[in-house]
């Protein structure tokens, strides 16, 4: 097991506040100098339901969930409880403490509440904690609980008895409940933390085991920040004061944040009748001149797609967020994937294109949604952040000076009143919207309500004004011209300072890992274990998925003898985008894939190369799949 | 000042100032009913004073959603069913734009249905023209939504055999504010309703009722027509929703049986309109939002000033 980090669990009922403790928990140990990340899972209810969250925190930069876990807090799941639902619920009850009991590290600390949880229930548990020398502590927290205030309160009880084993000091958890509870409920919660603590500190000897925090400090300051956050906040700062959207999971905590945050900054916020209604309206708004953004998870991005076509044949900029979760159809709603990548990329009818970033992390997050609406707005395009339940979900330390830049509310290729007065017209004082021959392909817009500024806007062909037209001359030019936009983009980006694409690793190395979006700090913390391990390995995270960063991709490819693109899906369609784009290196390229509603440990990276790329072994379970390189 | 200097100007102005150049004779088939609406609209708008510059008219697919070929406005021609979505927030973007939708039976009852009543529910300040031809014009004439029963088309080969939808009665139970019917052959009291709708602070639906002789044969031609406001066979009292709605269901009915029943139906002058509803609750700004993107004064908000401390 591993001394210098701790990877906390706090597992329970869906409803029992975990989300609300682990939070209070990670920005404590974030405060206190650590990095942090944390890694969610629960089920698609509301109540009820095992849910569990991992914080790892250490004094090196955390990239990814980590492989298990060192130290459980196991609580009881409150709702499992109930008699007449026993028959639905069934062995539910046990799951805090028996599920993936397994991952736990050698010598891992357990405490469970044993006013909740019968350890007995569980097979050989004994047998078990013995050959693991997992140290356990049965501590009745629910009991703890109920005397000082209710019950619910236990998961202070257990983060007292948690700080008391690990040698974190209360001062944290104190500082941060003090900011986060109301006056009422404070006191009891601060007593019960401090009760558990010492007696915890008095009744057992907490140097038995050695999982302890590690101590560390940072250079700057941090916020504790989900990639919803960071999406959020981008849109914010890029001047978007528009959203329409329709709940869907996990696209819900984006529009969610806006909708709260919109109304304190002059904006409006939309939950319209369907996801047809939702991209219409953002469109709607953008045309008359506001920055504007819709979203959604796969179904709902699916009735999206009309809209979709709808702004890129008027030229109307908009941008949307797509929230992967594990499809196809309905899916796994709270599960993590990666498979929408061909559905974003390809949906919408006839020659259509858009922009796609597919962020790796949460800071990438913050800067590439700011660049999509940049783009959207300066191109007058669609564009598209792509990201999934793992990014949205995962809270992350980030220095706060990342946030920390100027608004850019520029509407992008518009005129003013002004430079209408001086731009193209017909002979009738229709307004060229729609020139032919312009400079990247970008003809600048007006905006309803400016004078001289009168054009038709339609998903028909149409000429320079508007006017619907089918002539073959007409269609051509403007066929053209749309399609000249993207490599005008894909030049943009390539002269940007700092590329998208995320490198990793030494600058030469014999093998290359390879993903997108949200799998890449995974990927990462497998290339730091290889090269520990004396492998020598480098990755490419890559986040622009349209326009494709042809000649970025090829340059790393070229420089390793073999590549492994990892990604969460079943049909490896990274890699298919990457062999299209690049019209090569099929011989090179072979797919670690995960589509089991979890996301890549850094450990599942490691062995599908060891045994995969290095020798010719096989994987040790069907957690993820190989499927070897053309020809192999 | 303004960014959007077209607006609010009022000024005498010609219909004819609404007639592109490009295309200045519709190409609707002789004799059909949408010729109509247009003639009304340009009439109404003429007689408001508005600058085609402060119109936006967006319309769906359709024979009627060609409207914007032959109106000279900021148009938006947008997807099957979808100008309403479309409509209302441009008009939630920038108030001042005088802000109307219209399009086909098919586009707005049918696959459009959804935004319709939603449409109306919130009661956004709007107008809305229903081209209503009970057929599926542009597709070459099959069932619509409003196609009476038994009505026979190639798509329905033995008559249709569904009850035809209500859509003055739809309206009303979904929430619009201003509900009439008027229809192609009777061009003054066209031009009047849609004067009333745009004046109307909500959303206002027009039901209007084109005849379509290239697809809808058997259908008439809408005449003759009672105004229902002005006839003393009808008494109700169109600010009374339940009265209303006697009198919605029973005009419904008529047009099936050959009595083509015209006018005003519903009419609620109290109830706020989305816009001001969201102001009240402090979800919309007082200024109209896209003046502020060409504001240079502006101080635009920062997350970090504002968002990040909750995160430390
Ligand atoms: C999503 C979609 N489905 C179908 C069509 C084909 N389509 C175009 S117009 C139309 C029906 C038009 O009927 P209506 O709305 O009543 O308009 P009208 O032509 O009668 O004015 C259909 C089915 C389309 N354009 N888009
Ligand atoms: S097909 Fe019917 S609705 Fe369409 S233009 Fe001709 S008459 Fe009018
Ligand atoms: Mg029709």
């Amino acid at each position: 097991m591993t001394n210098n980090e701790l990877i906390w669990r706090i597992a329970g009922g869906s409803g029992d506040g975990i989300a609300s403790t682990s939070q209070n928990f990670a920005k404590a140990l974030m405060r206190s100098g650590l990095d942090v990340f944390t890694h969610r899972h629960y089920p698609s209810r509301i109540r009820g339901g095992h849910t569990y969250t991992e914080i790892r925190a250490s004094a090196e930069p955390v990239k990814s969930r980590g492989d298990g876990y060192n130290f459980l807090l196991a609580l009881g799941d409150s709702f499992a409880r109930n008699p007449k639902e026993g028959s639905v619920y069934g062995n539910e009850e046990i799951k805090p403490l028996s599920e993936n009991l397994d991952e736990l590290h050698e010598g891992g600390v357990i405490i469970y509440d044993s006013g909740l949880l019968d350890a007995s229930e569980i097979d050989d548990f004994d047998a078990r904690v013995e050959e693991n020398n997992w140290h356990v502590y049965d501590i009745d927290l629910r009991t703890m609980a109920r005397e000082q205030g209710r019950e619910v309160m236990r998961n202070t009880a257990g983060v007292g008895a948690t700080c008391a084993l690990a040698g974190i000091e209360l001062e944290w958890i104190e500082e941060l409940m003090t900011d986060a509870m109301p006056e009422k409920i404070l006191e009891p919660n601060l007593e019960i933390l401090h009760n558990a603590y010492n007696k915890v500190l008095d009744e057992y000897d907490v140097d038995e085991h050695d999982v302890k925090v590690p101590e560390g400090s940072h250079d700057e300051e941090q916020v504790l920040l989900s990639g919803s956050d960071a999406i959020a906040y981008g849109s914010l700062d890029e001047g978007c004061r528009f959203i329409a959207g329709y709940p869907m999971t996990p696209w819900t905590e984006v529009f969610t944040i806006l909708c709260q945050n919109l109304p304190k900054v002059g904006g409006i916020s939309e939950q319209v009748e369907d996801e047809i209604a939702a991209a219409a309206l953002a469109i709607g708004a953008s045309h008359a001149g506001v920055k504007a953004m819709s979203g959604s998870s796969g179904g709902g991005f699916a009735l999206m797609s009309e809209p979709l076509g709808l702004a890129e044949m008027t030229e109307t900029p908009v941008v949307l967020i797509e929230a992967m979760r594990a499809g196809p159809c309905t899916g796994m709603p709270t599960k993590p994937e990666q498979g929408d990548l061909e559905h974003v990329l390809y949906t919408s009818q006839g020659d259509s294109h858009r922009v796609v970033f597919a962020p790796g992390t949460v800071a990438e997050a913050y800067t590439q949604t700011r660049r999509a609406f940049e783009i959207a707005y300066e191109y007058q395009i669609p564009s598209i952040i792509l990201y999934d339940q793992k990014l949205g979900g995962e809270l992350v330390s980030v220095p706060a000076s990342v946030l920390d830049e100027e608004p850019n509310p520029s509407l992008g290729s518009t005129l003013t009143e002004a430079e209408l007065a001086d731009a193209p017209h017909d002979e009738t004082g229709k307004y060229s919207r729609f020139q032919h021959d312009v400079e990247d392909g970008v003809s600048p817009r007006s905006i309803p309500g400016q004078k001289g500024g009168r054009f038709l806007a339609t998903g028909n062909e149409h000429t320079p004004e508007g006017h619907i037209e089918e002539s073959p001359a007409n269609r051509v030019a403007q066929m053209n011209r749309r399609l000249q936009k993207k490599e005008a983009i894909r030049a943009d980006l390539a002269a940007q300072s700092e590329s998208h694409q995320t490198y990793h690793g030494p600058d030469e190395a014999t093998y290359g890992l390879m993903t997108y979006g949200s799998s890449q700090g995974t990927v990462e913390e497998a290339v730091d274990m290889l090269t520990d391990e004396g492998y020598s390995v480098k990755s490419l995270g890559v986040s622009d998925m349209a326009p494709y960063p042809v000649d970025e991709v090829s340059e790393f490819i070229e420089s390793v003898d073999e590549v492994l693109v990892v990604e969460m899906n079943a049909t490896a369609q990274f890699r298919g985008l990457t062999q299209k784009e690049l019209g090569q290196y099929g011989e090179k390229l072979s797919s670690l894939l995960k589509y089991n509603g979890n996301p890549f440990e850094p450990l599942d990276i490691t062995e599908g190369f060891k045994t995969k790329i290095v020798e010719d072994g096989e994987l040790s379970g069907p957690e993820t799949k190989f499927v070897p390189a053309a020809g192999d | 000042m303004s960014a959007f200097s077209a607006i609010g100007e009022g000024q005498e102005i010609d219909q004819n100032e609404y007639t592109p150049g490009l295309e200045p004779q519709a190409t609707w088939c002789p004799g059909c009913g949408d010729f109509g609406v247009l003639k009304a609209l340009k009439g109404a708008s003429a007689e408001l004073g508005l600058s085609p510059e402060e119109i936006l008219l967006t319309t769906g697919i359709g024979c009627s959603g060609k409207l914007n070929s032959y109106f000279d406005s900021y148009g938006f021609h947008t997807i099957h069913g979808r100008s309403l979505p479309v409509a209302r927030a441009a008009k939630l973007a920038n108030p001042g734009l005088e802000v109307i939708a219209a399009g086909g039976d098919g586009d707005g009852y049918g696959i459009g249905g959804n935004h319709f009543m939603h449409t109306a529910r919130e009661n956004h300040d709007m107008t809305y023209i229903v081209f209503n031809n009970e057929i599926f014009g542009l597709t070459k004439g099959q069932t619509s939504p409003t196609s009476p029963k038994g009505h026979k088309s190639k798509t329905q080969p033995h008559g249709n055999a569904k009850e035809p939808l209500r859509p003055l009665s739809l309206s009303l139970t979904s929430g619009a504010s201003y509900i009439a019917r008027t229809a192609a052959v009777n061009p003054n009291q066209a031009k009047e309703i849609i004067i009333e709708a745009m004046e109307h602070d909500g959303f206002a639906h027009i039901d209007f009722l084109t005849q379509c002789p290239t697809w809808n044969k058997d259908a008439r031609q809408y005449v003759p027509y009672i105004d229902v406001n002005e006839s003393d066979d009808y008494d109700f009292d169109k600010t009374d929703r339940r009265s209303a709605a006697e009198m919605m269901a029973e005009t419904e009915d008529a047009l099936h049986e050959g009595k083509v029943l015209t006018g005003r139906f519903y009419v609620d002058e109290n109830r706020p309109s989305y816009g001001q509803e969201k102001r009240a609750i402090g979800e919309m700004p007082e200024q109209p939002l896209a003046e502020r993107y060409f504001d240079d004064s502006y101080e635009w908000e920062r997350s970090a000033d504002l968002f990040l401390d909750k995160h430390k």
